[in-house]
């Protein structure tokens, strides 16, 4: 059984949980081609026109995926923190990819909210794990193996370590190198969504860009579970969703904590959570911090010279203020 | 407390009343307008949708105009809405206006904040006593404007003149408007009824009928949807709006009913999406149950639990054979734009409603 698994949303968070509980079951993990443009445009022919460019981007791996994969993954994620939902769209993702792209093969569209129970992740594996095998202890035993690889891999995010970076590691079992952090260059936090931050063609190359330059990066994947928490209690009402708030809350902690000289929000056009979350760190930043902040709104139609360019000045703007340019 | 609230519909006349009663100063913000709309746009995120905007413009107009407090919904998602008083109130106070934003939270999900917002509306102007008078009053006057408007919406299509049943039911209004009693507001409704009622109508006449459906904001407020309602109403066509402000607050606010709309949607969409998203789905089906010629569903642009529902009209259209044309306002739509593409669709509706009768 082949299980296509999309390159995109979801994925820089999970992949490697889904990973090693796939191959635990006995099937064969496919995942949809690096996001390019041929599958953008493909996205962008089968998805409602309102929609923003993750959105679009997804229809495109599934169409990637759909003759390829005998079942997909495309779980429906209600929340994953037991407190906060996602954002809409992705609690209506199964319906939309449905009802816009035809002859889908069978997708595994189980919820999980985490809202139910505590244990409600590892019940939600052993639903999914009961479509592929009678054998509960085998659905046990991946469902281990997963956890494992999760937790290393969350680790090696904290570490500082960008997915892209991470997922070889996982697979050779090796030990990052001790940081290459120098000591006079900039630092950035770089805000937003992992499917907008780390997806390289949505994100036109943003990460890479500013490696480039010499800068520091870090994302709100870096902050950890404790520290996320601690800035969830300084808002007097925090945000709805998942992602947004982790975002809110990775700003604060940069903002507060001072060790970054610039902070990026990469925001996709249209995005309806991203229009409080945007001004929400505006705002923070303004009245409790110094640090400069700029945004970068990414849709279909965003050429990488423009972007290039905006980056290049905010860095030397940065650079200019610390006195290494 | 000089306090302030924003426009949806006709439901000023029901919380003007509460608040005065109250024993507050009642600001009134200018109905929304242009003026109102490019100053919330000014001061808003560039992908709010059109209600943050036009509430943004309708605050920042009301605290020019000396309101220190303004009243608010609140919410908990998944619909942005939620946080909208939140970040109105970070936006003037950001831009040096001190003003104090009661939200009114869901009092289910937040009884004590619920609790504390109420009690200061309250006290330390009133007594619990009177509060329970008036809001018995005002909560008539809602129900009452709501039948008001719903027999607006039939009688429309068939009045002989359209310009008389819209003058008459404005008259109406005012009825509601003065009256100081559950008992009065009650007659005030009979009486305004019987005005309507006696307009002039043409009886042969058969109408085509449309849903609206979609987000509640730019369902209720006609100055977002170019009074669209009046403009079908006025094209001949009459239009069943699926909701109203009583039978929402009722339903979303203090018990968790709409489970028979949901129900409906739940072939095509088993999940809340927030907002109005999976209502949306729910009704569409049961107008098409009804028999109804049509749907229009209205959102704001970048709402996402609307657009979650646009991407699956197309398969409800197919599976019921229901045209829904859906239309996302923002601060460009104009209102001729909007006339044309409603022109377009009743012709569309009407074709195929001849093509039926032929057959």
């Amino acid at each position: 059984m082949r299980v296509g698994i999309p390159m995109t949303l979801s994925f820089f968070t999970f992949y490697p949980l889904w990973k090693p509980f796939f191959e635990g079951l006995g099937a064969e993990v496919v995942v949809s081609p690096i996001s390019n443009k041929a599958l953008l445009d493909e996205g962008v022919k089968e998805t409602v026109n309102d929609a923003c460019v993750p959105i679009k981007l997804l229809h495109g791996h599934v169409s990637a995926l759909k003759d390829k994969v005998d079942i997909l993954f495309l779980p429906r994620l209600v929340s994953l923190d037991g407190k906060n939902t996602l954002c809409p769209k992705f609690l209506g993702l199964p319906d939309m990819v449905r009802y816009s792209i035809s002859e889908l093969p069978e997708i595994i569209e189980n919820r999980l909210d985490m809202k139910k129970s505590r244990f409600e992740l590892y019940r939600f594996m052993f639903r999914v794990g009961q479509r592929f095998t009678d054998n509960k202890l085998q659905i046990l035993r991946a469902i281990w193996q997963a956890r494992y690889n999760f937790s290393r891999y969350r680790k090696l995010l904290l570490h500082g370590l960008t997915p892209a970076e991470a997922f070889p590691l996982l697979e050779s079992g090796e030990e990052p190198d001790k940081a290459a952090e120098t000591g006079d260059a900039i630092k950035l936090a770089v805000l937003g969504y992992p499917y907008a931050l780390y997806d390289n063609y949505v994100s036109v190359g943003l990460l890479k860009k500013l490696k480039e330059h010499g800068v520091n990066v870090v994302t709100p994947e870096m902050v950890s579970e404790k520290d996320l928490k601690k800035m969830s209690k300084t808002l007097p009402k925090n945000l709805f969703w998942y992602y947004s708030n982790r975002v809110v809350w990775a700003a604060q902690h940069y903002l507060r904590d001072q060790t970054v000289d610039g902070m990026i929000h990469v925001t996709a056009f249209g995005c309806g959570p991203d229009a409080m979350t945007n001004r929400l760190i505006e705002l923070e930043a303004k009245e409790n911090s110094q640090i400069p902040l700029m945004s970068i709104t990414i849709d279909e139609h965003t050429g990488e010279a423009g972007v290039a360019t905006r980056v290049e000045a905010f860095v030397d703007l940065l650079k200019r203020k610390k006195g290494i340019l | 407390m000089k306090i302030s609230f924003p426009y949806m519909g006709t439901s000023h006349i029901a919380i003007s009343y509460l608040l005065e009663n109250l024993g507050h100063e009642v600001i009134y913000p200018p109905k929304p307008t242009k003026k109102t709309l490019s100053l919330g746009v000014q001061h808003s995120p560039e992908f709010a949708c059109l209600p943050f905007k036009i509430l943004m413009g309708t605050y920042l107009e009301a605290v020019e105009a000396g309101a220190d407090s303004l009243t608010t919904s609140g919410g908990f998602g998944p619909c942005r809405a939620g946080y909208y008083g939140e970040l109105h109130k970070r936006i003037l106070h950001d831009m040096g206006y001190p003003v104090k934003m009661l939200v009114l939270e869901p009092p289910l999900m937040a009884p004590l904040t619920f609790y504390r917002n109420v009690k200061s509306l309250v006290r330390p102007t009133s007594s619990w006593t009177n509060f329970y008078r008036v809001f018995r009053v005002a909560w008539e006057k809602l129900r009452a404007l709501d039948e008001l408007e719903g027999l607006l919406h039939e009688l429309r299509p068939l009045a002989v003149s359209k310009q008389q049943i819209t003058k008459t039911y404005e008259r109406g209004l005012g009825y509601i408007d003065d009256a100081g009693s559950v008992s009065k507001v009650l007659e005030a409704k009979d009486a305004a009824l019987q005005d309507m009622r006696a307009v002039p109508v043409d009886e042969t006449f058969t109408p085509l009928k449309i849903g609206i459906i979609g987000e509640i904001y730019v369902v209720l407020e006609p100055f977002v949807n170019h009074d669209i309602e009046k403009m079908l109403g006025d094209m001949g066509v009459y239009v069943h709006r699926s909701i109203f402000l009583t039978n929402w607050t009722k339903d979303n606010a203090v018990s968790n009913g709409e489970k028979d709309i949901r129900a409906m949607a739940v072939p095509y969409l088993n999940q809340l999406v927030g907002g109005h998203g999976q209502n949306s789905i729910g009704e569409t089906v049961i107008y098409a149950n009804k028999g109804f010629d049509g749907v229009i569903q209205l959102a704001p642009f970048t709402c996402i639990p609307e657009i979650v529902a646009k991407s699956i009209m197309p398969t409800i259209t197919r599976d019921k054979g229901i045209p829904v044309m859906t239309l996302f306002l923002d601060e460009q739509t104009g209102r001729a734009g909007v006339e044309t593409r409603m022109e377009a669709f009743l012709d569309l509706l009407k074709e195929k409603r001849n093509k039926q009768e032929a057959i």
